[in-house]
């Protein structure tokens, strides 16, 4: 092959050799300053593109291309740009964990950000904590708070369901208000029962009953006879996503609407849509962020302006907010801490306070819980929305505390 | 266990057994397809749950551009009837003559070629369904308030039941058809085109899943993932009832849903193990189902 | 005027013999292990990540494991992720809640698989044809919903976390399980085991006992085979193979998500044994190769890759029924001139 080299091109092997090692010996010199100086922070970014959560995986990967972008506009980090990394976890927690250990030990990912489903953030957390490397869940669960999921550099940037279901109850819950529960059979659906009955003991509303759904169960209809038997002042619905859109749709039609209020501890944005504004008109419930919020929160004007201005006029939706909250506080910490290593992110993270679109938010110390207000909405009748986007209406916004977390010791950890 | 004891009461029992019975209606809905599947081509058609997904959708379609909820009922199971005609003589034909499990691996393999397919024509969000104006509100049945669609569910369902057996039964068709179900040589042999024959059932199967879908929409979500749910459902009811059987299916979608039903009074997390123990201890006990006979019957 | 043999006639169409078996050259069978684990040596230079040859490992181990019974025994299961899944949390807790030694945990767990599918055998092995695969469906079904209820000790639906292993004792030495490369000789190293066991196991009288009931079981039957006794025996060995590579997951992934017990990983295991070739040795790490790096690769490009995956499958079913790796085997016997 050699011989065929200095037959075929002008060039003869021997120079060919020397050049190379020339160019080789510049490269290895000159290298490093290039690589570092041009080596990007890479945020790894699991997100379930496949499967039912499809369009919150999307809005959520806009809402972090669009921190990305502002942070690279800005300069970097001393002309080092961010890099999104996005994978699809397939909402699987097992190809989660697949994912996450491609995008530390392949992709040299710095930093990971992301996943819906509480599951697939215990994975990821399960990976990146034994490998040291910083992870911000953007999924709404108490699990990760506790201190046996917990490590230094476990990150939760989302509400819990602790969180909306005490703001939710001390908004529609009163002395002696009969309250009725039907809640998913899973972990996320007992904690969010957990949460409104702690917060409805302590404001003195009465359980009128509970019911317990199978998870993922398509239809309602025998459970209702007996929430209407038990009869509540307030349906409290306890689940999500299909389940949310199914049950309220269900409770809607079996007339349960007009015999009890319907509360639910998330509002959501595509569960409406799927659900239809006939069925979820007048159900009250909590979200992170929803785009009316600009009215009266300067952060999230700015939020909500760039979104338009980089996605066609589009607004931002409660889920895909978290992709820029947690992406770009944490570039915000990579900034501050002037470098991308684990250990000093993690404490200007621990640092930082920043208003990025809903008003203030911090870190706790001992659980690395994003301190945040909660909104309290309601979902809007057709006849009054003004215009597509216009879901739902802000009843209150319940500003972030620390008193609306559990605290540390009932966590588990030890100060 | 929530404090379930508590609140029984007679008009509550009832109630609850009347939700029973119409939730057997869609399940019944399910295992009629799937039974004259099995019983006139030997299929376990695997993607039978997403035909019923594929029927809502195609509700939905219609109902877009016509407005009519009734132009969706009609319409959108014969459009689904259609593909599934398609499917019989493209895919599932080529396979006569091979492993049984040849026509059961390859709607498995259908089945996700069908969801996709709706989330890249639908979008994978769920898309709400109006209940239709005439139908919508509650009836009170004096044991309870129950949706007046509901009852119309039942109603139709009950209607397809009654053609169906006089179809079967009464007609110089179905005769042929319960002729080619138990005996496919002799038909041939009496020159009667056995291929052709297939190709109807198989889709009219299709068709009376589609039919659930369109049914069922406007009581839950249209989203592309609602016929896995009912898969497990639906081969338990079959199963139960006799793989073939059309009275099986009846009696096992009722019992079922009854089943369901009261579990939910006590234990509703129970539900669904309780679905697959019965289903597992019919299979292993009886396997032709309670009804099952070979060949087709009612 | 019975022209035709009654069974032919009262069977429902296409109820003929099974898929009849490649044929495998002599020469090569003493040969299959030592050579697919060399295959397999070369996997992380050859695939983008190692997380994802582990992965190929640990599906093509529980392909072949399936392989087993649905290749060489003709007997279609459609719940074979009740034996991962089984092999995967009993590790999982061993570990977790006991704090056993990995490798002990390792082989509780595959005890466990083998003797849930013990159980599951016994009771499903009377089923014929279409039933068996439904009895399985379900029984596997009810595994899924078990496993969901006990939360307290499975986690629920957000599996089982907190066993982490980073190092794993070996005597005066370990492991260090984090590192990629060393993950992943550690799983070729059960695998290559594996592989031999299995390989022996279709070369002794019981291998061709199985394929015998595969091609014609009341022949075998008339042959003088125990054929009750050789399915359960190939139904536990089976369920065997699939624990071990539950139990592998459970150290590569350092979770156990209830997935892992669903029918979609049923369902798995039969699209990569067909797309390989059941019936065939390393036919099912081909299809875990191929429908791993598939999902990998279409879902790079696209969210839709199921409509591939489903697709593929189909068109499979149609036209390569002998799978990748059996068609060319065909092939290649063809062309040596049947040994």
């Amino acid at each position: 092959m050699i011989e065929q080299g200095s037959r075929h091109g002008s060039v003869s092997r021997r120079t060919l050799v020397r050049g190379l090692t020339a160019v080789g010996a510049l490269a290895g010199v000159g290298m490093p300053f290039v690589a570092r100086a041009a080596e990007p922070i890479r945020i790894g970014f699991p997100t379930p593109v496949t499967g039912p959560f499809g369009a919150e995986a999307k809005d959520q990967i806009r809402s972090a291309e669009l921190a990305v972008k502002q942070f690279n506009e800005a300069g970097g980090l001393n002309g080092r740009m961010a890099e999104l990394l996005v994978r699809d976890d397939k909402l699987n927690p097992g190809e989660a964990a697949t994912r996450t250990l491609e995008l530390i030990e392949k992709d040299k990912a710095h930093f990971i950000v992301g996943a819906l489903s509480s599951a697939v953030q215990l994975s990821v957390n399960e990976i990146t904590r034994s490998r040291k490397v910083l992870y911000v869940s953007i999924s709404q669960s108490d699990t990760i708070n506790e201190a046996k999921d917990f490590s230094r550099y476990t990150f939760h940037e989302a509400l819990n369901p602790h969180m909306t279901t005490a703001a939710v109850a001390k908004h529609a819950f009163k002395k002696g208000t009969r309250v009725a529960y039907l809640v998913a059979d899973y972990a996320y659906g007992h904690e969010m029962l957990r949460g409104f009955k702690r917060a409805a003991a302590a404001i003195g509303a009465e359980t009128a009953g509970e019911i317990l759904h199978p998870f993922g169960a398509p239809d309602y209809s025998t459970f209702m006879p007996r929430l209407r038997s038990m009869r509540p002042d307030i349906l409290c619905i306890c689940n999500f996503g299909r389940d949310q859109a199914n049950s309220i749709k269900q409770a809607n039609d079996f007339g349960l609407k007009k015999a009890a209020r319907i509360v639910v501890p998330v509002l959501l944005h595509n569960q409406r849509l799927a659900g239809g504004a006939d069925a979820f008109e007048d159900v009250v419930g909590a979200s992170n962020y929803y785009w009316r919020l600009e009215e009266t929160v300067p952060s999230a004007k700015a939020f909500n302006d760039a979104f338009r201005a980089a996605y066609a006029n589009a607004i931002p939706t409660d889920y895909g907010a978290y992709g820029y909250t947690a992406v770009r506080s944490l570039l915000m910490a990579v900034k501050a801490a002037g470098d991308t290593d684990t250990h000093k992110v993690i404490a200007a993270l621990e640092g930082l306070t920043y208003d990025v679109a809903k008003g203030p938010e911090r870190y706790r110390a001992c659980d690395h819980q994003a301190i945040q207000s909660v909104l309290i909405t309601e979902s809007r009748k057709k006849s009054e929305m003004q215009g597509e986007a216009d879901l739902f209406r802000i009843l209150e916004v319940e500003a972030g505390s620390e008193a609306a977390l559990r605290t540390c010791d009932e966590l588990g950890h030890r100060a | 266990m929530t404090s379930a004891f508590a609140a029984l009461d007679l008009e509550l029992i009832a109630m609850q057994l009347f939700s029973g019975v119409a939730l057997g209606a869609v399940f019944v809905m399910l295992a009629l397809g799937l039974s004259i599947i099995f019983g006139m081509l030997g299929i376990v058609n695997f993607a039978h749950g997403n035909f019923f997904m594929v029927g809502a959708y195609a509700g939905v379609f219609v109902m877009e551009r016509t407005g009519s909820f009734w132009a969706a009922l009609l319409v959108g199971p014969l459009l689904v009837g259609a593909m599934g005609l398609l499917v019989e003589r493209f895919l599932i034909r080529p396979l006569a003559g091979r492993s049984p499990d040849d026509p059961l691996l390859l709607t498995f393999g259908l089945g996700y070629v069908l969801v996709e397919g709706v989330r890249i024509l639908f979008g994978s969000d769920g898309l709400p369904f109006a209940t239709p104006e005439e139908l919508s509100g509650v009836a009170d049945l004096g044991i309870g308030y129950f949706p007046i669609y509901r009852l119309f569910v039942v109603g139709v369902v009950a209607l397809v039941l009654v053609v169906l057996w006089y179809g079967l039964e009464r007609t110089r068709l179905g005769l042929i058809v319960r002729a080619g179900a138990r005996d496919p040589e002799i038909l041939r042999v009496l020159g009667i085109d056995i291929q052709r024959l297939w190709l109807w059932v198989f889709g009219l199967g299709i068709a009376l899943a589609a039919l659930g879908g369109v049914l069922a929409a406007p009581m839950r979500s249209v989203n592309p993932e609602m016929g896995n749910v009912v898969l497990g459902e639906a081969f338990a009811v079959t199963v139960i009832g006799g793989m073939g059987s059309l009275m099986g299916s009846v009696v096992a979608g009722l019992l079922v849903g009854i089943v369901v039903s009261m579990t939910a009074l006590v234990a509703p997390e129970m539900a669904s193990i309780a679905m697959f123990a019965f289903m597992a201890l019919v299979l292993l006990i009886r396997p032709q189902g309670l009804f099952g006979k070979p060949g087709l019957g009612v | 005027m019975q022209t035709l043999d009654q069974s032919v006639v009262d069977a429902p169409p296409g109820a003929v013999n099974p898929r009849p078996a490649p044929r495998v050259t002599a020469g090569f069978s003493r040969w299959r292990a030592p050579l697919s684990i060399l295959a397999l040596l070369t996997l992380p230079f050859l695939l983008p990540s190692q997380a994802l040859a582990v992965n190929v490992l640990i599906y093509g181990l529980y392909a072949v494991g399936y392989n087993l019974l649905y290749g060489y025994t003709g007997l279609l299961s459609f719940g074979h992720a009740a034996f991962f899944g089984t092999g995967a949390y009993v590790t999982g807790i061993a570990i977790g809640a006991y704090g056993l030694h990995p490798l002990l945990a390792m082989g509780l767990g595959t005890v466990a698989a083998s003797a849930l599918a013990l159980t599951v055998g016994a009771v499903s092995i009377r089923s014929r044809g279409i039933y068996f695969a439904m009895v399985t469906l379900a029984l596997a079904q009810l595994v899924y919903y078990a496993a969901l209820q006990a939360s307290s000790w499975t986690g629920g639906e957000n599996g089982l976390r907190g066993f982490t292993v980073s190092r794993i004792a070996l005597g005066p030495a370990s492991l260090d399980i984090l590192d990629p490369q060393v993950k992943y000789l550690f799983v070729l190293a059960f695998v290559g085991v594996a592989l031999a066991l299995i390989s022996r196991i279709l070369a002794s009288p019981f291998g061709a006992a199985i394929e015998a009931i595969r091609e014609n079981e009341t022949r075998a039957r008339a042959c003088g085979f125990d054929v009750e006794r050789s399915k359960l025996l190939a139904f536990v060995l089976s369920g065997l193979f699939c624990g071990l590579g539950g139990a592998l997951s459970a150290i590569h992934l350092s979770i156990v998500p209830l997935d892992s017990l669903a029918y979609h990983t049923s369902g798995m295991a039969v699209v990569m044994t067909l797309v390989g070739g059941a019936g065939t040795f390393f036919g099912p790490f081909v299809g875990a190769l191929v429908v791993l790096v598939l999902e990998d690769v279409f879902s790079l490009w696209t969210p839709h890759w199921q409509l591939a995956l489903g697709t593929v499958f189909i068109l499979f079913v149609l036209f390569l029924p002998r799978g990748l790796w059996g068609a060319a085997l065909e092939r290649f016997a063809f062309r040596r001139g049947r040994s």
